[in-house]
């Protein structure tokens, strides 16, 4: 993701010199070819979030195009006022990129994992949320995020996420994408996570079970239409995201849901339950840890569809 | 615009403080003391030739741009504002009521003048950074002026701005702090003290003027002074407060409303009748 990233932004720079890349002294190596070419797009702030913030704000009201990157924790909870303030309530143009979605950074320990920012974030008016689930989705929701004229905070992982997208498609702010069909029941899931939901409907497809898999790489605005149709249809619905399960992905479908007079249905948010990511090792063994892997979907969804 | 001479600009301070004095008492309070204390400052910058702007054309891409950090002190930008032609004065007296454009903090895009939405403390330094930085980046004329309270100083991100402003050295930046001495609750020396004021931010890298901030004159001087190899900050010494006998130097004024009393002597000392000119 991170380097469908720097491609996208790379090329966005070379079309466009206000567009700018502001940094605070994160990855600052993998920079170096933008840093080359581009040296007047250029803009390592130094380890003060809250100042990259203001000052990116300050540069879009003169009509730049920033995208301020840092690991997501700093910038969105860190500087979440300036983003507030500055950037909300003053409606200015400027893209927020926070790498180590969930808990990429597994090593690293809850400090630098990106496990609140939604919940954060998604309390705000004025900024559009997207946390694609594969490189080539990374690519597409930049440049949509430049496109766009408003706050819009994008939710990165690292490198190494597998492409979900077999073929080209058109990427569109605010619309879910259905990455797999299916009638017996949906996994609602965003970011790179989705690999885990792929992999439950791969194995239940052998049992003749199919998964309907939603792709909500958009989270504010939330497709409440693609919401709403899957739960007229599918009667037991799964959630699955890489953070906290109070505020991100999992009350955001709830709340549309209930809210539309869909009842009836079995309901489970996965994520974080009011916990830090325990553990360090691979992502894939936190993911295990935390009871966020296949295996941990499969076992829920073995209890939901007996009872 | 029109550089005014010095009686022209005193005039105008003591008009100020009316205004503010009849938008206090409109709202049922406001931040007196900080407002008086930036009158002269604000006076300089908008109406001694410094500042350079178009009230009728607020959004021009080379105009200059005045940040209030402060942004407590709205109602003197408001009635500076005013005054300059941004709005009609009338106006002024929606201060803090349901429907005006005018709160108790300034708002970006509400109000034509208005260039960024303060009121947390510790923001507007950045964000006047990022303004001064695309100037230098895109090589434009303009420049940036950005008031900052003293007891704002004790907000980190002030110190995280002025490290970067004096890295990519923003000379299209003046930075004005308004050392009234006076926070809230007390003085600033007997909560966080800055101690040597001056000599901290010459160690950031800024070329540190000290003026006396209600020296209309001086201030002029200090801002138009020839441009410094450093980013410029101005030290303006000021009293919070500053006009009328009982508010000056008393926290008790950070925030209040004068009552039938205090009109009274206030009316006496800026010679004006608030029943006749409101």
């Amino acid at each position: 993701m991170r380097n469908a990233y720097l491609s996208a932004i790379y090329d966005l720079a070379n079309h466009n010199s206000n567009v700018l890349a502001l940094i605070s002294d994160n990855g600052a190596i993998v920079y170096d070819k933008f840093r080359k070419d581009f040296p007047l797009q250029f803009l390592n702030c130094g380890i003060s979030e809250a100042n990259m913030v203001g000052v990116a704000a300050g540069l879009a009201s003169t009509g730049k195009i920033p995208f301020a990157y840092t690991i997501s924790p700093f910038l969105s909870l860190r500087a979440f006022e300036f983003i507030r303030n500055d950037i909300c309530i003053q409606q200015q143009n400027v893209k927020l990129v926070g790498t180590g979605a969930g808990f990429v950074y597994s090593a690293l320990g809850p400090t630098h994992h990106a496990t609140e920012d939604v919940s954060a974030l998604r309390s705000l008016p004025e900024i559009t949320l997207i946390t694609p689930a594969s490189p080539l989705e990374v690519k597409k929701a930049i440049i949509a995020a430049a496109e766009f004229l408003g706050p819009v905070y994008i939710r990165i992982g690292t490198n190494g996420e597998e492409e979900i997208y077999k073929h080209d498609y058109p990427f569109k702010i605010g619309r879910g994408e259905i990455i797999n069909e299916g009638n017996d029941l949906a996994i609602i899931t965003t970011g790179s996570i989705i690999t885990e939901a792929l992999s439950v409907a791969r194995s239940l497809r052998e049992k003749n079970i199919h998964v309907k898999i939603i792709n909500i790489h958009t989270l504010k605005p939330i497709d409440n239409e693609l919401l709403i149709d899957t739960a007229k249809k599918i009667k037991v619905i799964i959630t699955l995201e890489e953070h906290s399960i109070h505020g991100g992905l999992g009350s955001a479908v709830a709340e549309v849901l209930l809210e539309s007079g869909c009842t009836g249905m079995k309901f489970l948010r996965m994520g974080l339950d009011n916990t830090f990511c325990k553990g360090y090792g691979k992502h894939h063994e936190l993911r295990s840890l935390n009871g966020l892997s296949a295996n941990h979907i499969l076992a829920n969804i073995q209890r939901l569809l007996m009872n | 615009m029109k550089t005014k001479n010095k009686d022209d600009l005193l005039k105008i301070s003591l008009e100020l403080r009316r205004d503010i004095i009849r938008m206090a008492i409109c709202a049922g309070g406001c931040h007196i003391g900080g407002a008086f204390s930036a009158v002269e400052i604000l006076t300089a910058i908008y109406f001694g030739g410094v500042l350079d702007y178009d009230p009728l054309n607020p959004l021009l891409e080379n105009r200059d741009r005045f940040i209030l950090s402060k942004g407590h002190a709205s109602v003197l930008l408001y009635a500076v504002l005013s005054k300059a032609g941004f709005f009609p004065r009338e106006e002024l007296f929606t201060f803090c009521q349901l429907t005006s454009r005018l709160g108790g903090h300034p708002k970006k895009n509400d109000l034509p003048g208005v260039e960024a939405s303060t009121g947390s403390l510790g923001h507007g330094l950045s964000f006047a950074a990022g303004i001064a930085l695309s100037a230098q980046m895109d090589r434009r004329p303009y420049h940036v002026y950005v008031l900052l309270g003293d007891g704002e100083c004790q907000e980190g991100s002030v110190w995280e701005a002025g490290l970067f402003i004096a890295q990519k050295n923003l000379l299209q930046l003046t930075v004005i702090i308004d050392h009234n001495k006076l926070q809230a609750m007390d003085r600033l020396d007997n909560i966080i003290e800055m101690g040597e004021f001056a000599e901290k931010w010459r160690a950031f890298g800024f070329e540190v003027y000290e003026v006396d901030g209600h020296d209309i004159m001086a201030l002029i001087k200090t801002f138009t002074a020839p441009a410094s190899k450093k980013p410029r900050l101005i030290l303006a010494h000021t009293t919070k407060g500053k006009g009328i006998s009982f508010m000056e130097n008393m926290p008790l004024w950070h925030y209040r409303n004068p009552n039938l009393d205090e009109i009274k002597i206030i009316e006496k000392e800026l010679s004006f009748s608030l029943a006749t000119l409101l």
